[in-house]
């Protein structure tokens, strides 16, 4: 079913012997699908990965891994497929891809990077990040990253991301270039700052509270899983007593020991393959993390809008406040308190020629004030369009994804349910053959 | 879900177990991905949308036909295989039924009704029912422990339950023990000794079990033996008796390890259990802040619970079926080395008589007493009733424990069909909206401006709720048109 872009792949989905993977796949497919000009062009994905020792900053010994990106022309009729171009990159490196996207389009829920060290372990999975399976894991969660940036209607089109792709060497200098570094350092302050907006947009709240609770809900998710897995393994390897002990009676028994000791070996291999159940399950979690990184990117635009409307509000109160002084000092009455005021009262009115100087200078800051306000209001307009014709896409991407993922994780559980009964059954019939 | 029985079990009759072996190919079908629903053009849709299970693989339902299959043949070939078929009694049939509770001032208590059809002439009548409580079941084995010492006695299921942990008047308990009971008794009937002791006629046939009354008909052996002499000291065990210590010893120590295993998995089970609960509820509030997502993380965590629930009836179904039964055999062996030591005794008795009596012959030429002879004679009885018995025992224990782990396996793979079938209705449910949506996409980008979309006001919904008026006749077929 390679061919799933057009409607067939509704079928395929019907299909509840497909794998998990293959259900994964529906979701890059349905990526792909949704065809940006750049996914028209180009195929990525993230072939392998290799482990690197070089010297780091501190000029001291590292390992560290890098990661295959291959960019192959999409697929013409007819032709062979072409070689791809590769490059590597490490995961620093998207790292910095991704601040650069952060700070380059604000009003944009960035997609997120798997995750820099493993979270939400069960006692067996090692942390270690040069651990294969999460290196492995990783690599998925990079492609994946890859291609959401790639199909997105706003981010596809980036130059640095084209480079990224394309440019193995030149590629740092091209993004240190955009001086992205400083808006990074403003980005970083304001997403921390505590100030209040006096009319805070009731969607924007509603999102963020979302969020929030969305973050709240799948780490919760993921810790009990985890803990599930723990439990599930105690007693999938508990069994796996019952294989010695079965061994040991079948040597005892005349009749009964051919049965007894092919019961036993089950036992083993059913102890056994909990290891497997698990590791599928992996999948799942790193699915629900995503999203769970997601919420940060939601809660980041969030954020700057409240950022760009509490600098809109301080504007307009900053044009409010000089406009009332300039009424006041025109007409001379004071309803303000203002030292000049004050003074002016205490020791006496200011010359007319004093009176005019300020008025006109006043003016001018009326009038820098206006642009300001407009130009904020502006502002603030088109990020509330730009982010909220984004918020609908990622809104519509997330039923979709966390959808597929739940099917995937049921087909997993089903897939699982048979092999365990097929297999009980094995055990049953040797033993009745047997005896 | 349509039931399709594996392509072995097609025909009917009995099969020989090895063709049986068939069904396993089919079984593990479902191992590798299954076979594709393959659609051609537009046509075929409806098959790949609504069927959500492919064609040939064996469902759950099967695996219970297969199973009940094993357990047929296994009943018939049973009578064929033991060598004391002959001996088995065919004129006695006993059964245990029919539970009942009694309240009265002093205790509460279950009787079962216990039905005898018999020929026999030991017998008055030919048939009887009467009702007896566990007691009496107690009564009647001790009796036959006494008055038959030379001989195996079934066991019984156990007296003592700890009151506080087990319902000694809920249904599943009384159902296990009374099939128990049923056991017992069909194993004493049999016996073709056992089934002529006048205890087991009294208890099966007495409207009062008198049980203070000592039937003084015990018989000759058994007087004997109860009175065998102590101080006698054995010196060889015979090597086929030293064979069934050893055996009863060691496989009293593995049932001691079973028991333990199956213990500690109901523990963790228990533990898993309990986290498997959380896991659920979060799935269902999660879904109280999604809109689209809401039912399916509903159905998710319905499917947890009900796996739960599976979880649940399977460990206590272990705790009533295997435990007990485990623990049967356990007292049960504690009786049979009793037996092989009173056995011990016996022949002690006749050796030490018999030294004894040959120095003395040697001494002064008395001839040797008949009590030696006769000592002789009662062990030579012990040791023929014990082999026999023993190998009786050996059949009885094959077929219990065959049944116990089949049927532990069989509660193990019911609890997998439920777990699967909660898992397939919840795709079921995930796919049908699923259909809806991408057709929906699929349609609006194909039709391509020979569509109008109405979009109605007031939706709160993220995506304008699209209703498509199909302009053209020329549209390619989509089977599901009437769902948009």
């Amino acid at each position: 079913m390679a061919d799933s872009v057009s409607r067939e792949e509704v079928a395929v989905i019907s299909n509840t012997d497909i794998t998990s993977t293959e259900s994964e796949n529906n979701i890059i497919n349905t990526m792909v699908e949704r065809g940006t000009a750049l996914l028209r062009k180009l195929e990525i994905n993230v072939a392998e990965a290799e482990k690197r020792t070089g010297k780091n900053t501190v000029n001291m010994q590292e390992t560290y891994t890098v990661y295959l990106i291959e960019i192959r022309p999409a697929e013409t009729e007819g032709g062979t497929p072409a070689a791809p171009d590769t490059l590597w990159r490490r995961y620093s490196e998207f790292e910095l891809l991704r601040t650069y996207l952060l700070v380059t389009y604000p009003y944009i829920i960035i997609p997120p990077l798997p995750e820099k060290r493993a979270e939400f372990v069960w006692h067996k999975l090692s942390a270690d990040n040069l651990d294969p399976d999460f290196v492995e894991r990783r690599r998925v969660g990079l492609e994946n990253f890859l291609l959401r940036v790639a199909s997105h209607p706003v981010l596809s089109n980036d130059k640095i991301f084209f480079l990224f792709l394309t440019e193995e060497k030149g590629w740092r200098d091209a993004v240190l270039e955009t001086g992205f570094q400083d808006k990074a350092d403003s980005r970083l302050k304001s997403l921390s700052a505590m100030f209040r907006v006096k009319n805070p947009d009731k969607r924007f709240t509603a999102l963020k509270q979302y969020s929030d609770e969305l973050n709240s809900v799948i780490s919760q998710l993921l810790r009990i899983r985890a803990r599930v897995a723990d439990r599930l393994y105690g007693v999938y390897k508990v069994h796996g007593n019952y294989g010695r002990v079965f061994s040991e009676w079948s040597a005892i028994e005349k009749e009964m020991g051919d049965g007894l000791q092919s019961a036993g070996h089950h036992m083993d291999t059913y102890a056994a393959s909990i290891d497997d159940i698990l590791e599928e399950e992996e999948h799942f979690a790193d699915q629900l993390k995503e999203y769970l990184f997601y919420t940060d990117a939601v809660r980041s635009v969030c954020r700057k809008h409240e950022l760009i409307q509490y600098e809109l509000e301080m504007a307009a109160q900053d044009l409010a406040q000089k406009k009332q002084q300039k009424e006041e000092l025109a007409t001379g009455t004071v309803r303000i308190f203002s030292l000049k005021g004050m003074t002016s009262k205490l020791f006496g009115q200011e010359s007319p020629e004093q009176k005019e100087s300020r008025l006109a200078a006043l003016e001018q800051s009326i009038q820098e004030g206006e642009e300001t306000v407009k130009e904020k209001n502006t502002e603030c307009q088109e990020f509330v369009r730009a982010a909220w014709d984004d918020i609908e896409h990622f809104k519509e991407q997330r039923d979709k994804d966390l959808r597929e993922a739940l099917i995937s994780y049921a087909i997993m559980q089903i897939s699982m349910c048979k092999k365990v009964w097929t297999f009980i059954l094995v055990c049953i019939l040797c033993m009745y053959i047997n005896s | 879900m349509s039931i399709s029985a594996p392509r072995g079990l097609a025909s009917s009759g009995q099969k020989p177990i090895t063709e049986i072996l068939h069904p396993l190919s089919a079984a593990e079908e479902p191992l590798s991905p299954g076979p594709d629903v393959t659609v051609s053009g537009g046509r075929d849709k409806e098959v790949g949308l609504t069927n959500g299970t492919p064609v040939e693989t064996p469902s759950p339902a099967s695996a219970s036909v297969l199973f009940n299959r094993l357990q047929l043949d296994d009943d018939l070939d049973s009578d064929g295989r033991d060598p004391y078929a002959d001996t088995e009694t065919h004129d006695l049939f006993v059964t245990v039924d029919d539970p009942k509770k009694h309240v009265s001032t002093m205790e509460t208590y279950i009787t079962y009704r216990v039905s005898t059809k018999t020929t026999r002439i030991e017998f008055d009548l030919p048939d009887y029912s009467v009702r007896r409580r566990y007691q009496d079941f107690d009564w009647l084995r001790t009796k036959l422990e006494d008055s038959q010492p030379t001989h195996l006695i079934p066991p019984l299921p156990e007296k003592f339950v700890m009151k506080g942990v087990v319902d000694r008047f809920s249904e599943e308990f009384v159902e296990t023990r009374m099939k128990a009971l049923d056991k017992f008794l069909k194993r004493v009937a049999d016996h073709p000794v056992l089934s002529f002791n006048p205890h087991l006629n009294a208890f099966l046939s007495a409207k009062d079990l008198n049980k203070r009354q000592g039937l003084a008909l015990l018989s000759k052996v058994g007087e004997s033996v109860k009175n065998v002499a102590g101080g006698y000291k054995l010196r060889v065990r015979p090597p086929e008796f030293c064979a069934m210590g050893e055996y009863l010893d060691t496989f009293n120590q593995k049932l001691g390890t079973i028991d333990r295993i199956a213990q500690r998995i109901l523990k963790e089970q228990s533990e898993y259990l309990t986290e498997l609960r959380e896991y659920g509820t979060v799935y269902a509030s999660w879904a109280g802040s999604e809109e689209e997502l809401q039912r399916p993380l509903e159905g998710v965590a319905g499917c947890v619970t009900t796996c739960c629930g599976a979880l649940e009836d399977m460990s206590e179904n272990m705790g009533q079926d295997f435990l007990p039964v485990l623990r049967e055999y356990i007292l049960y062996i504690e009786s049979m080395k009793n037996v092989l030591r009173k056995r011990d005794q016996s022949q002690a008795e006749y050796e030490g008589r018999l030294e004894a009596a040959v120095l003395r012959k040697q001494e002064d030429r008395t001839p040797i007493p008949a009590e030696v002879e006769k000592c002789q004679d009662k062990m030579e009885c012990f040791n023929a009733d014990l082999k026999a018995d023993w190998e009786r025992w050996q059949s009885n224990k094959r077929q219990d424990f065959k049944q116990l782990l089949t049927g532990m396996a069989d509660k193990n793979v019911t609890h997998y069909e439920k777990c699967q079938a909660a898992w397939e209705s919840l795709i079921t449910l995930l796919q049908d909206k699923q259909t809806e949506d991408k057709t929906r996409t699929s349609v609006m980008s194909l039709l391509e401006g020979r569509v109008f979309i109405q979009i109605f006001p007031g939706q709160t919904s993220s995506t304008p709720n699209a209703s498509l008026f199909l302009s053209s006749s020329r549209q390619r077929g989509f089977a599901r048109e009437d769902k948009i």
